[in-house]
């Protein structure tokens, strides 16, 4: 054998060492180590602290957000100490409708009627008229027939259900928010049943968003591999040009360049106009405010971040290798598939799953050049933060969008291979 | 070996990358079955363009390069059923030992069963039988050069190309892989073409040997007459220590000549590539043909110089010596028991033979005319 260059040279005699001097040896290693420690600890820092407050806090925060459920308790402390015993058969006791007359009065008293009310309506429809108008009007608690007096007021408040929203609402913990997430809630009797057909979306949100994040995918990564090929095959000049083409559209807002997809993709538009006058179609088609342009639109968007990961693992691959597997009797194209495309898996591990998570969370874009069947997920996070200001349906959606895309990734990992992965 | 009947031939073949300089100039080559023909030449001399476009990867700009008397200009490398070793061993990182053996078995289709016992054969071939199953990261450089060798041997091929194949391995191990290739080309009877700019490698494993130099093989022949009998001042100089004297043919005699040296002194030289009286020559003498003290009793030429420097070297002795013109000669003599040790300032006289000495072109012609 040929390795006495490699193995050849003596270890010093270590045993003898180990012996007399192997305890303090270890603690001196052990000390010299968390030295190190430390000193890494200390660079990582600053980086550490900034993603707990900017990034563990804030979703740990959405989490909860996600599952607390204290606004009618803080508004109706009496009326939910007096449900609790509340068996959800009948109706609920005398007790519990006066608890509720002194509740709402004081929430007259103090305006904080509307928390509960909008808490409520989030549960059943009409929800905050009952509970705004009970709070206007509501009957003295020592009124003799409380019963009567609410139901005089509105006949909802003599059905079960109405008491059973309330006391679902009790807090502080609901699963309300990620049910209803996933088109499922609670009936009356407490077992968990799908929501209405009419009110099922968001399951088909979801798919949707999926479907497309997919579709880009896959699109962006037929795109990007020819141009990554490209780019890692011409001369540092050419390929430092092409690489500026490609993070060009970074210099511009996204805002900007999703615009611009409006512009070109009108009826009106280039595109329309060329194919017309190419006599491809007779009249302008419609490929805007659909899914054709939140398809075309996104591709564009996410294309750079397939190219990048692709163009480096590509440039390491030394074209050594396949003239190697030419020379051994490959044909090229065997040669590609067998040697080449091996080598190009964590990058195209890679860039799919940055261009699918990106996708998944992508919002602006659907929403400026998709119609209202193709909006994502992200879009009604974005209704229910802004527009409703229901930070609990907000955050289970978020929560749903985070807990499906672990779940993928685990088993694309799986799939891919651990270590297979490979950013650059 | 040599003499064999012609597997490759080049037929004026020329390469030119940037349509202005040619990398190969009209290169007439034979490759004869079974010889082991080493390119050897300096750095940018051609030796892997010409290599290149014997495996197909590059294409000769004119020219003509046939396999087994079929021209094979137009057909791609995966057809050649030629072997190719890389210096940098293009082993598939994402494939095992063993599967990057099978590979070259599996594009051609050879049944499973029959890949698995020629996979086991040529990794025994190498002495690696009990790495299959490692990747190519996990192996030493010398073990990858290996593994490579036995892929590019694996499928039988009639021709194997190795392009400085253990440039990357330290000296010791070199050595050991040139007498295991070496003995692999006795073994299996295939023909080898191999590149270096190592020259004791060249003279170790060939056959034959092709000095390359700027495009132009400036000699072809077995190590011993590439060393005796060099063609040129390029090669003389190339291949082994070399001394030179400048100076001018006075006369022409069959394969002698007479030169006077720079420095006045007449000596006789063997002729090589000089035709004419008044030419100047450059003459070439190896170092351990150059005489001081005892003699052979055949020595033609006699000449007086002064000792520079003296090195004793255990086998033998290095003297350098000022000779008149202003060379600086270089002798290589035997080491003995008792042996009187010039001293630098002594002068005394040097001699050699006639036919070691050989009158060459000076290099700038040589190379314009070869
Ligand atoms: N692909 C290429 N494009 C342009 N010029 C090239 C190319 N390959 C080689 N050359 C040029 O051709 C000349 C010969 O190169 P070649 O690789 O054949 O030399 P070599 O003898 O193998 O040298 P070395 O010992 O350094 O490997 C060099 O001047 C080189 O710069
Ligand atoms: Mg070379």
């Amino acid at each position: 054998m040929i390795n006495q260059g490699a193995d050849g040279e003596l270890s010093p005699s270590t045993d003898g060492n180990a012996a007399i001097g192997g305890r303090a040896l270890k603690a001196r290693l052990r000390r010299a180590e968390r030295m190190r420690k430390v000193a890494a600890f200390g660079l990582v820092a600053p980086l550490l602290l900034f993603v707990i407050v900017s990034f563990a806090l804030p979703i740990a925060g959405m989490l909860w957000r996600s599952v607390e459920d204290t606004e009618v308790s803080s508004v109706m402390p009496r009326t939910i100490a007096a449900l609790k015993g509340w068996g959800g058969q009948d109706l609920p006791s005398e007790e519990v409708y006066r608890a509720a007359a002194r509740d709402l009065a004081e929430a007259r008293a103090n305006g904080t009627a509307s928390a509960a009310a909008r808490r409520l309506n989030y549960d059943i429809n009409g929800f905050r008229t009952l509970i705004m108008t009970a709070a206007r009007k509501a009957p003295s608690a020592d009124e003799a027939d409380i019963r009567a007096a609410f139901v005089a007021l509105d006949a909802r408040w003599g059905e079960r259900e109405t008491w059973a929203a309330v006391k679902r609402a009790s807090g502080p913990l609901t699963d309300f928010y990620l049910l209803a997430a996933v088109d499922l809630q609670h009936d009356a009797s407490g077992s968990i049943v799908h929501v209405p057909e009419e009110r099922a979306i968001y399951l088909d949100v979801l798919g949707r968003t999926f479907r497309i994040s997919l579709t880009v995918t896959l699109l962006s990564l037929f795109m990007a591999f020819p141009v990554a090929y490209l780019m890692s095959t011409q001369p540092a000049k050419v390929a430092n040009l092409l690489m500026i083409l490609v993070l060009l559209p970074f210099w511009t807002s996204l805002l900007v360049r999703t615009a611009a997809w409006v512009v070109l993709l009108q009826n009106e538009g280039l595109v329309n106009r060329l194919l017309v006058w190419m006599g491809v179609i007779d009249a302008p088609i419609r490929l805007i405010y659909n899914s054709i342009g939140v398809h075309v639109a996104m591709t564009h968007v996410l294309l750079p971040f397939m190219i990048l990961p692709l163009y480096s693992t590509m440039k390491a691959i030394k074209p050594h290798y396949m003239r190697a597997a030419i020379s051994l009797g490959a044909p090229p194209a065997v040669a590609f598939v067998r040697v080449y495309l091996p080598q190009c898996l964590p990058g195209i591990a890679a860039g799919c799953l940055l261009v699918f998570i990106l996708a998944i969370g992508y919002y602006i874009t659907p929403a400026l050049v998709g119609g209202a069947g193709d909006q994502m997920l992200s879009y009604f996070i974005a209704f229910y933060t802004t527009d409703s200001v229901n930070w609990g349906m907000a955050s289970a959606l978020g929560a749903v969008l985070l807990a499906t895309t672990m779940v993928l990734y685990g088993v694309y990992s799986r799939l891919v291979g651990d270590g297979a992965i490979k950013m650059g | 070996m040599v003499g064999g009947d012609v597997l490759v031939r080049f037929s004026m073949v020329q390469k030119t990358y940037d349509g202005e300089a040619l990398v190969v100039k009209n290169l007439d080559l034979d490759i004869h079955r079974g010889e082991f023909l080493t390119l050897l030449g300096p750095s940018g001399s051609g030796k892997t363009t010409t290599l290149m476009m014997l495996a197909g990867f590059e294409v000769p700009t004119y020219g003509e390069i046939t396999l087994n008397g079929k021209a094979i200009n137009s057909l791609p490398p995966h057809k050649r059923n030629i072997g190719m070793v890389f210096q940098n061993y293009a082993l598939f990182p994402h494939m095992t030992v063993a599967q990057n053996v099978a590979f070259p078995l599996e594009v051609r289709k050879v049944p499973k069963a029959e890949i698995g016992a020629k996979v086991a054969h040529a990794l025994d071939m190498v002495q690696l039988a009990e790495f299959g199953k490692r990747r190519p990261a996990q192996l030493s450089g010398g073990q990858q050069q290996r593994v490579a060798l036995a892929r590019a041997l694996v499928f039988d091929p009639e021709l194997v190309l190795m392009d400085e194949p253990l440039g990357a391995l330290d000296k010791q191990l070199r050595e050991h892989m040139q007498m295991e290739i070496k003995h692999l080309h006795e073994r299996l009877g295939i023909t080898v073409v191999y590149v270096t700019h190592d020259q004791s490698e060249a003279l170790t494993m060939s056959d034959r040997v092709a000095v390359f130099h700027g495009g132009v093989i400036q000699q072809i022949a077995a190590p011993d007459i590439l060393y005796e009998q060099p063609k040129n001042a390029f090669v003389a100089n190339f291949i082994g220590e070399n001394n030179n004297l400048h100076g001018r043919i006075e006369t022409i005699d069959g394969d002698r000549c007479t030169v006077v040296l720079d420095g006045g002194a007449r000596v006789q030289a063997t002729r090589v590539n000089v035709y004419g009286a008044d030419m100047p020559t450059v003459l070439s003498i190896r170092p351990e043909r150059l005489y001081i003290g005892d003699s052979p009793t055949d020595v033609t030429n006699r000449l007086t110089g002064t000792v520079v420097e003296s090195i004793y070297l255990g086998d033998h002795l290095r003297v350098v010596m000022e000779v008149p013109g202003g060379s600086s000669l270089m002798i290589k003599m035997q080491a003995r028991p008792n042996l009187s040790q010039p001293k630098p300032g002594d002068r005394i006289e040097l001699s050699f033979r006639a036919e070691d000495c050989h009158a060459h072109a000076p290099l700038k012609v040589a190379a314009g005319d070869a």
